[in-house]
């Protein structure tokens, strides 16, 4: 989902970035105040980042004969609220675009309105949804993570055919372009990161039970479970 | 049932991820007697989506820094990805023994 350094016209960065920047202070701002009050809850904000890292690096082949990256937003959004990734989000988005030319400086608005923005307030809405369907604990981590990775992909797809709409099809001829590189080469990586998002969940829910209860994750009864 | 439930999921991943590998036959060379390369990266691909789409557009902005090699990526990349694995493990294994510490005092409560 990375768009590369400079591959976004100048008005269109400026506006991504000025669209993300607001994520970011406010996810900044809701991190800061539940570690006041909260302290306990630190340990899991570092599972959350650290889930992030870990998965945004990995680069696994995918069926269409091309490899690209998880996103490992899901975990934070659901824990901490979709707010609290952006930040989180822009650490790795930077990491990757100064240190390995990975993404860019000029697109890492659009990159952490993709990854950091869309995903997370996906997987948050999705999880929400999915409990008030009464969906169990597992497939509704599922659901919501494997849906925010694809959702982010879609979200690329559509910036780069707004910037770069087809001379003949316009914005919908380009975004198909677009999103048969990006979305469907997802789609094995989305049940990836949804699977892995449901083991560490499963492995929270054994070791972390009040907070995940105090973070209004789980209710009691699952847990018990 | 629950660890037997996070084997399988896991085992589920390291399929998805190899199943490609196996699927996915080498692209014979191109006309032009170029290799094509197999599992390039998503984000390169749509690069040259972008030159085929508007093949007037310059890019404006050269990155700052690139990593000097490959292999030099890779470092990068597994640096990021041990860091986080890392934290990962350090907070499975303080789980892990503070529930068995826990239990061990569970026990001596009741004796």
């Amino acid at each position: 989902m990375h768009i590369m350094e400079g591959f976004l016209p100048v008005t269109h960065a400026i506006g991504w970035s000025a669209a993300s920047a607001p994520f970011v202070a406010y996810g900044l701002y809701t991190i800061n105040k539940r570690i006041r009050e909260k302290p306990e809850q630190r340990m899991l904000l570092g599972v959350a980042a650290a889930f992030t890292f870990v998965l945004s690096a990995l680069k696994l082949p995918s069926v269409t004969g091309s490899c690209s990256h998880p996103t490992g937003t899901g975990l934070g959004a659901i824990l901490f609220g979709p707010a609290a990734m952006a930040p989180i989000g822009l650490v790795v988005l930077l990491f990757q675009a100064i240190l390995l030319a990975h993404g860019g400086l000029t697109t890492l608005g659009a990159n952490i309105f993709s990854m950091a923005v869309v995903g997370p307030f996906a997987a948050a809405a999705i999880y929400r949804l999915a409990k008030a369907a009464k969906l169990p604990f597992g497939p509704s981590i599922f659901l919501a993570a494997s849906l925010a990775d694809l959702l982010t992909y879609i979200t690329t797809s559509a910036q780069l055919a707004f910037a770069f709409p087809d001379p003949a099809g316009g914005f919908a001829a380009s975004f198909a372009k677009f999103a048969t590189v990006f979305a469907i080469t997802q789609i094995p990586l989305a049940i990836s990161e949804g699977l892995l998002t449901v083991v560490v969940m499963n492995a929270l829910a054994r070791f972390n039970a009040p907070e995940l209860q105090d973070m209004n994750v789980t209710t009691v009864l699952e847990v018990k479970i | 049932m629950k660890r037997y439930q996070n084997l399988l999921m896991l085992i589920a991943v390291v399929v998805l991820v190899a199943l490609p590998l196996w699927m996915v036959k080498k692209p014979a060379p191109g006309a032009d007697g170029k290799e094509i390369p197999v599992f390039a990266g998503a984000d390169d691909k749509a690069k040259e989506l972008v030159g085929v789409i508007s093949p007037d557009y310059k890019p404006w902005f050269k990155p700052l820094m690139e990593p000097p090699s490959g292999e030099i990526g890779s470092l990068l990349f597994a640096l990021q990805a041990a860091l986080g694995a890392g934290f990962i493990g350090y907070w499975y294994g303080c789980s892990t023994t503070r529930a068995k510490q826990k239990q061990a005092l569970q026990k001596e409560a009741r004796c």
